[in-house]
């Protein structure tokens, strides 16, 4: 993939400046002249539509259960949720998934279900059980150190001769400049695994830009400093996406002699909304900025290109609504019925519950039963 | 909060959150010293995560008020360089559980340049953190890590409850030729508002708070388990006639051993509450303390009412884990009815 704008035929031969993100559609979801769609079946190119749509369901209804103070804090994907489900699209089913907090969508196409999604929201941490068939990881929260373990998890399968397992680790602009991106990769470089690391850069670190994050002029180019490939690609063109990441998975595991397995894909976005709904982005960003994104916007653009190739209408597409709204409705409803055992706070923190930890249970019981539940129910300030 | 921290306003104190108080501390030396600036992650532009540094950024510019780029090690190793040229750095952590990558530069430096060097060189920064549970946060934006602070010699720790000990231990931190690890309660960082004087004062980084007077028992405790302690205190009297003594630590490190077994010495009984982990807590270091002092006053077990030894759950639970004024009621009458 070294040279992957020229070798590549499903890439736009617009793309060909080093520095320019591989684009396959055009703003409005035009194939680009002489860009190839990414061989994709027409049901899985619905179905991928279909995930985009989820994805932006799922967060506006989010951050109204979020206003509506049925869940906590939430941090929103609208803008980057074409790139999330691109990715996961070009995982296999053997491949491990690394996320942040952001990418609920991510995780839901490599496999989690929407009630785990949400249950952690509600302060429930079984969202975090992954089915034992699912290779994602719980969320990384403690920005960039899931970094150098996707690369140890990527070694470890290399070591162990796995060449059909490859790692994806995802991370935000920011998280480049913790000292974990730094160890992961240059690692990962000198170790040579099988590992694919994609940055959201979505512009923005909370309230810093991205231009006070680092003085590189693109993320990508870090790659250079480690010894491996980096790749810049429009994150709102879920097509591109797709393919350059599953370019990236395919080095990672059967190189040629002369390619190095990782990848940094610098995946350019933008972040539509708040970085939290804890966070007032009025304060230190222009509205306006987010306009000219949206004009590019990833569903939009999926949306459009679907139609372009009639494999889209109007029905369809109400169908897919309707089945997205009901299912999201139905996993809000599973999870509000889910309730929290008190007991669940010593379960697995060790394998076997330690004597100490026993009694420390057994003393919470004895409380509870002395004084009954709604005495911890006070609001501690 | 801007007439707050004008030092020769006419009005002696303004009203403030905990929160405004750090704010009012930081305006207040910034504009008393141009050598103090604050840096970390979102704290210019966006004023902090919690508004600790609001109007900051207005009021000194981008030189002294400073975003850095993601890297608390980063954060944390540049203030010891800019403390080693004559700065006063005040370094934020948005929170105490994002403090780790941090951990070597506090440890292995901040704490020992002083030592390391025969007294040449030293490293007076302050690190703020908020920390503490109960604000149905996600992962790792929950806990007290205290101890593991506490434990390195070299630093100081403190712990404010209340918007007026907050600035003027604040201040002091800022001005004090150690390095201060300052953890704010962030449970309590718009919970009430007090009187807080205007213009510049300190809380000495070496006095322990009496809140509450009392014969039956000392309980120990600080930052914002200083509340549910009060009203445990206040409840036990009302219900049951016993007259808890609440000592408001206010420095965790060095610790104020003089009031702490000077009560316990008045009482005889004694209680630790804290939200970090009952192994290896504070609650181990003050009951040791006080029996190394005064084991012949002693007529009850020291009781440590604390979080578990377990992570911190996610918030359905919190409540459960964090100290309740049930759980600190249920060890005073205990430990009085030994
Ligand atoms: C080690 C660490 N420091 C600070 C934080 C607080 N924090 C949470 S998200 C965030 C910004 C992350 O920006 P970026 O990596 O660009 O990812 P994004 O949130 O934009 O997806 C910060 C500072 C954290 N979670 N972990």
């Amino acid at each position: 993939m070294s040279t992957q704008n020229e070798a590549d035929p499903h890439v736009s031969s617009e793309s060909t400046q080093r520095d320019e993100p591989i684009r396959i559609l055009d703003d409005d979801g035009n194939l680009l002249p002489n860009a190839e769609a990414p061989s994709l079946s027409d049901e899985q190119l619905v179905s991928m539509y279909e995930d985009l749509v989820l994805a932006r369901q799922f967060d506006q209804r989010a951050i109204s259960l979020q206003r509506q103070g049925r869940i906590a804090t939430y941090a929103p994907m609208t803008g980057q949720e074409g790139s999330q489900v691109a990715t996961s699209y070009a995982l296999e089913e053997q491949d491990w998934l690394f996320p942040t907090y952001r990418e609920h969508a991510a995780k839901y196409v490599h496999g989690m279900s929407l009630p785990s999604l949400l249950k952690p929201l509600c302060g429930l941490r079984d969202g975090y059980a992954i089915p034992d068939d699912v290779n994602v990881l719980p969320e990384y929260i403690p920005i960039a150190t899931q970094v150098p373990q996707a690369m140890g998890m990527a070694w470890g399968h290399h070591l162990q001769d796995r060449a059909d397992t490859a790692v994806l680790c995802h991370f935000g602009d920011g998280a480049t400049s913790e000292g974990d991106f730094h160890e992961g990769l240059n690692f990962a470089g000198v170790f040579d695994v099988p590992a694919v690391f994609v940055c959201n850069n979505n512009q923005w670190a909370i309230s810093v830009p991205r231009d006070q994050q680092t003085a590189s002029d693109t993320i990508a180019q870090k790659a250079a400093a480690y010894g491996i490939e980096g790749v810049r690609v429009d994150g709102l063109d879920p097509l591109a996406v797709y393919e350059v990441t599953r370019c990236a998975l395919s080095k990672a595991k059967n190189p040629t002699d002369d390619e190095r397995r990782p990848t940094l894909i610098e995946s350019v976005q933008y972040r539509y909304g708040a970085h939290t709904t804890a966070d007032d982005p009025s304060v230190y960003r222009e509205e306006d900025e987010a306009e000219a994104w949206r004009q590019k916007d990833p569903v939009d653009r999926l949306r459009n290109f679907l139609y372009g190739e009639g494999v889209l209408d109007e029905t369809l597409e109400d169908e897919i609504d309707d089945r997205v709204d009901s299912q999201i409705s139905e996993a809000i409803s599973t999870v509000e019925a889910a309730e929290a055992d008190p007991a669940h706070i010593f379960e697995h923190v060790y394998e076997e519950l330690p004597d100490r930890l026993r009694e420390q249970r057994d003393e919470l019981n004895a409380l509870r039963e002395k004084y009954g539940e709604e005495a911890f129910s006070e609001v501690l300030e | 909060m801007s007439s707050a921290a004008t030092p020769d306003s006419d009005r002696r104190t303004d009203s403030l959150t905990l929160v405004e108080a750090v704010q009012d501390a930081l305006y207040t030396e910034m504009t008393a010293d141009e050598n103090v600036v604050v840096l970390g992650e979102d704290v210019g532009e966006n004023g902090g995560v919690f508004r600790a540094t609001e109007a900051l950024y207005e009021e000194f510019g981008g030189d002294r008020v400073v975003d850095t780029p993601l890297a608390e090690s980063g954060i944390v190793g540049t203030a010891i360089g800019l403390a080693l040229s004559g700065m006063r750095p005040v370094a934020e952590i948005q929170f105490m559980g994002f403090a780790y990558p941090a951990f070597d530069q506090i440890v292995s430096h901040a704490s020992r340049l002083r030592s390391r060097s025969h007294g040449k060189y030293s490293a007076p920064i302050v690190i703020r953190a908020p920390y503490g549970g109960g604000i149905r946060a996600p992962e790792h934006h929950s806990e007290s890590k205290e101890a593991f602070f506490v434990h390195e010699p070299g630093l100081k720790v403190v712990c404010p409850s209340t918007p007026a000990d907050a600035k003027g231990l604040l201040i002091a931190s800022v001005r004090d030729p150690d390095p201060v690890v300052f953890l704010e309660p962030k449970l309590l960082y718009r919970a009430f508002r007090e009187d807080v004087p205007t213009g510049s004062y300190e809380v000495p980084l070496a006095d322990a708070a009496i809140r509450r007077e009392g014969e039956d028992i000392s309980v120990y405790t600080w930052g914002a388990m200083t509340r549910p302690t009060l009203i445990a205190a206040e409840n036990v009297a009302e219900e049951y006639g016993v007259e808890a003594e609440v000592v408001d630590l206010r420095t965790l490190s060095p610790l104020d051993v003089e009031t702490i077994v000077d009560s316990f010495r008045k009482t005889g009984r004694a209680a630790v509450v804290h939200e970090a982990p009952k192994t290896a807590g504070l609650g181990a270091e003050i009951a040791t303390t006080i029996q190394e002092r005064a084991v012949c006053y002693q007529k009850a077990p020291i009781k440590r009412i604390a979080g578990f030894d377990t992570p911190m759950p996610l918030h359905a639970l919190e409540d459960y884990y964090l100290p309740q004024a049930v759980r600190i009621q249920d060890g005073i009458l205990e430990t009085v009815d030994f």
